[in-house]
């Protein structure tokens, strides 16, 4: 047991000082690095999932696990549906603002 | 001192001044009655701090039927001014009727189906699955107790503010926002949400665990019956959008009280996303109470068909296909908002999609009855009206899920008829096909059958003759939420003979209010001595009528003679409930010293209770 | 019905209300997500924030973690001092992470970059100030759990309690896991 809280520890440093060092020294292009360490993110959120919360490990029926994967869907949906959604819809009903700065508009005061 | 409470908020227009007359004169005829009969005492300890699941359904049953007065009667000053008053002198100003219209949507959705169905769950889940309580009694106790502390804020303003919100039952923004709402309405309107949506949610979470982990021995998630399954179902909807529920209502509330700007149209804000936040909680919400009525249609019509349910299985497999198809569809509430053709068309399919199961679902209910030895109980046609409605509005439904419909049919009467199609035809009708299969059950006696099929016809004729016009009407191109027509465009005529349907709908609820008074005055001679007078199948038959508190001496699927415990009452919910509701109130107000009092008692009472260890006593059997 | 059975019961139960909690902070992400953008010419994320301050409250917060662990482990050997010393330990960590985070916060209201300036910074304080709210409710429990054990003992009744207060007390690393990523180090990016 101790064991498991120990690797998690130390693999949740290891996974977080290498996603700070990537970001800050630039080590990757834009688009690479923003998945990278977002993959990082998700390793890391397993391995303290699995040996800081013990998931998957229960007895009986898998409840917590059935929630789990029944909670992670619903926050894909809630974020990744509003980004799009909200991404299409700025796209064809543009604020002033966004107007402003995308047709060149120029105020005169 | 009061932040922005002063004198002025006291009522001084007619209806504020009337429905504190009539609340106070009901306040005083019940503290009389209560005093004179010494009945204070059992009030309190056999009532209000109980913890039986089956003594805080019956609660909430009356707060809902309480609020369903309330919302019917909101609904009829809308038909009237709409039949009757248009173009007249003395019709309600418009700024009255948006706040008709925002309660009336309010006190449904939220007050009357979920408090109805919450009611009737807490009575009978329990029983159908062979426990003897749900998992969590405090938690039980302390979810109603915030459901009236909501239902106290929607109607707060006829007392301090006269003054609720106009913007709608969901309060868009900008409109909802502080600068074109400034007054507290709009408030009201938030935390009667956020505190009664912390109720359900708990509660939610309560009867998800209550079937996840308290199934007599060998009942088999697929040996349940079909109101567990379906009550299974809604709760994992309760449990997965009310937290987005909560969240949205949070950026709302953070707009119009520190200045910050999710929804505002300037400095970024984007009054979009809130549309799109506030579905995503929206659309499931409305299948949340639609799906336990299915669930009791498919064990009514089984029984009165003498029949197994036709294809369990199947049945079980479309319930759970709605529940995961309901968190696909919610753009088709703002086709119109302006998104691309990709997007609506993505979602335009996935609501056609969700008719699919669903027709299952009805069909599996409809071939149960083929061959069966069918006879014509109350509950039965309470489930035959909602076969010829919720397919008539579901159709409806279809059609709007037509991006191009939609564009034509969007915020129109069409809509309107539509959605009170599904609501009335299949969430209503299921809670009342529940309430006649139960009541003997709840009550110990049972109703008179004449007088149940006589407010049976009367719905349904009156809910036809109400809404066809406003389909109707929707073509004709008239919009939802009009205090003020132009009587040239001839619509008065379809506006009163809707307004007639609604008085037969009148007819009915006054016939069924006549049912419950009778029963009860004849209720020695018409004693449930069975247990079970329908013949049906399920545990909650078995046991006598009304059940003992603790449900069952021995646990069904068990030979085991054992003692047990049962939870004690306790004020606690009550006292947690109160301290919220002055959070609400503080914030609402702006009285900042009274929020930061509610948030100290509240924790108070929750350490209190989290630490207290003499929570449950023992029964003894002999 | 055994106290087993209890046990089991409100740890599913609080689980649920975990993975609730979850989709609260989705909205706040989502929310961040999309109004991030909006700075309303004020200033950006890059401009803000202090990458070597937030990576030392991370991994603050990542020990206290752990440590919280080590006396779940305690708790479960039933020894008493030990589990007080890391309960203790846990809170004085959580406690640093959350003056850090009051002290960023003050700096930034200081600039002008306060929640009302745009809606990039309406989000940004919500999302990290929920968290904060949570992180202060998380000791406020550990506070009083403290003074219960040193009363109580490590009783079945009192254990059962402390696992719910060590599950929430990840729950609330694994979000700050993506704050971290989302808010601070994709700003960078």
């Amino acid at each position: 047991m101790f064991k498991s809280y120990l690797l998690g520890f130390i693999l949740s440093i290891l996974l977080t000082v290498a996603a700070y060092l990537l970001v800050v020294n630039n080590m990757l292009s834009q688009g690479v690095l923003i998945i990278v360490i977002l993959a990082l993110a998700v390793i890391q959120l397993w391995v303290q999932l699995i040996m800081f919360l013990h998931l998957g490990q229960e007895t009986g029926p898998r409840w917590k696990l059935i929630s789990w994967i029944s909670t992670a869907s619903v926050l894909l949906i809630v974020v990744i549906g509003s980004i799009v959604i909200m991404n299409n819809l700025n796209y064809h009903v543009p604020s002033d603002q966004e107007i402003i700065e995308n047709e060149g508009i120029h105020q005169s005061h | 001192m009061f932040g922005r409470l002063s004198l002025e908020a006291l009522p001084h227009e007619w209806y504020t001044l009337g429905a504190v007359v009539s609340l106070g004169l009901g306040g005083l005829v019940a503290a009389i009655f209560l005093s004179k009969k010494k009945l204070w005492g059992w009030l309190w300890n056999e009532w209000l701090t109980s913890t039986d699941p089956k003594k805080i359904g019956i609660m909430y049953i009356i707060v809902a039927l309480l609020m369903l007065f309330r919302g019917f009667l909101d609904a009829a000053m809308l038909w009237f001014q709409q039949a009757v008053l248009n173009g007249t002198s003395y019709g309600l100003s418009a700024d009255h009727f948006q706040e008709i219209f925002t309660a009336h949507g309010v006190i449904m959705v939220i007050f009357v189906t979920m408090g109805l169905m919450f009611g009737l769950m807490n009575y009978i889940i329990p029983l159908q699955i062979g426990a003897r309580d749900v998992a969590f009694p405090f938690i039980n106790s302390l979810s109603f107790w915030l459901y009236v502390a909501g239902a106290i804020f929607l109607n707060l303003f006829f007392v301090l503010g006269g003054d609720f919100s106009s913007a709608g039952w969901l309060a868009y923004p900008p409109l909802s926002g502080l600068e074109y709402s400034p007054g507290v309405g709009v408030d009201y309107w938030i935390w009667s949400l956020q505190i009664s949506g912390l109720g359900t949610l708990l509660g939610g979470i309560n009867i998800l665990v209550t079937i996840l982990k308290m199934r007599a021995p060998g009942m088999t998630l697929m040996k349940m019956p079909m109101f567990t399954w379906a009550t299974l179902c809604s709760m994992v909807l309760i449990v997965s959008t009310f937290p987005l529920l909560t969240a949205t209502l949070v950026l709302l509330s953070l707009d119009r009280l520190i200045g910050t700007h999710f929804f505002t149209s300037t400095m970024g804000g984007n009054p979009m996303m809130y549309v799109n936040l506030i579905w995503m909680w929206g659309h499931p919400e409305v299948y949340i109470i639609m799906i336990p009525s299915f669930g009791i249609f498919a064990q009514v019509v089984s029984t009165f068909s003498r029949k197994k349910l036709f294809g369990y299985s199947w049945t079980v497999a479309s319930l759970i296909a709605v529940t995961l198809l309901s968190m696909l569809v919610w753009l088709h509430h703002f086709f119109t908002m302006g998104a691309g053709a990709n997007v609506n068309a993505f979602f335009g399919i996935m609501t056609m999609i969700i008719a699919i199961p669903t027709g299952i679902i009805v069909f599996n209910s409809i071939m149960t009855m083929y061959q069966g030895r069918i006879t014509f109980g109350t509950p039965m046609l309470w489930f035959l009206g909602f076969v010829s409605t919720f397919s008539f509005g579901g159709m409806a439904g279809v059609m709007l899920s037509v991006p191009a419909i939609d564009f034509q049919v969007h915020n129109s009467l069409f809509l309107v008829a539509h959605f009170h199609t599904m609501a009335i035809g299949g969430a209503l009708f299921g809670i009342f096909a529940g309430f006649s299969f139960w009541f003997s059950k709840i009550t110990g006696f049972k109703l008179n059958e004449k007088i149940g099929k006589a407010a049976f016809w009367c719905w349904i004729v009156g809910f036809f003759v109400s809404f066809v016009p406003l389909y109707v009407l929707g073509f004709m191109g008239a919009t939802r939420r009009l205090d003020q027509y132009d009587p040239s465009t001839g619509w008065q005529s379809l506006f009163i003979i809707s307004f007639v349907g609604l008085l037969i709908i009148a007819t009915g609820a006054f016939l069924q209010v006549l049912q419950l008074i009778h029963g009860f005055l004849k209720r020695n001679e018409n004693k449930d001595l069975t247990g079970n007078p329908w013949e049906a199948e399920g545990l909650e038959w078995s046991t006598s009528s009304p059940p003992p508190d603790y449900n069952f001496a021995v646990i069904p699927g068990t030979n085991k003679i054992e003692e047990f415990h049962m939870p004690k009452n306790t004020p606690i919910g009550i006292y947690v409930s109160g301290f919220v509701f002055l959070v609400g109130f503080g914030a609402v107000w702006h009285i900042y010293w009274l929020t930061a009092l509610g948030i100290i008692g509240a924790i108070i009472c929750v350490i209190i209770r989290a630490l207290d260890e003499d929570t449950e006593y023992k029964v003894i059997l002999k | 019905m055994s106290h087993t059975e209890t046990h089991e019961r409100s740890l599913l139960g609080f689980w649920i209300y975990l993975m609730t909690d979850l989709l609260s902070f989705g909205v706040l992400f989502a929310t961040y997500a999309v109004l991030s953008p909006n700075t309303a010419g004020g200033p950006n994320a890059k401009e803000l924030f202090s990458l070597p301050f937030v990576l030392i409250e991370t991994l603050i917060l990542l020990t206290s973690s752990f440590t919280v662990g080590l006396a779940m482990l305690a708790v479960f050997k039933q020894a008493k001092q030990q589990a007080l010393i890391w309960f203790g330990v846990t809170f004085l960590l959580g406690l640093t992470f959350l003056g850090m985070e009051l002290y960023e916060f003050n700096n930034l209201i200081a600039e002008g970059a306060s929640w009302e300036r745009s809606a990039f910074l309406s989000s940004f304080f919500t999302l990290v100030g929920t968290h904060g709210l949570h992180i202060s409710v998380g000791l406020l429990w550990m506070a009083v759990s403290m003074v219960m054990i040193w009363k109580r003992g490590l009783t079945p009744f009192i254990n059962s309690k402390l696992t719910r207060l060590a599950l929430f007390w990840h729950f609330l690393d694994i979000v700050w896991i993506f704050i971290f990523t989302i808010v601070y180090l994709l700003s960078y990016v």
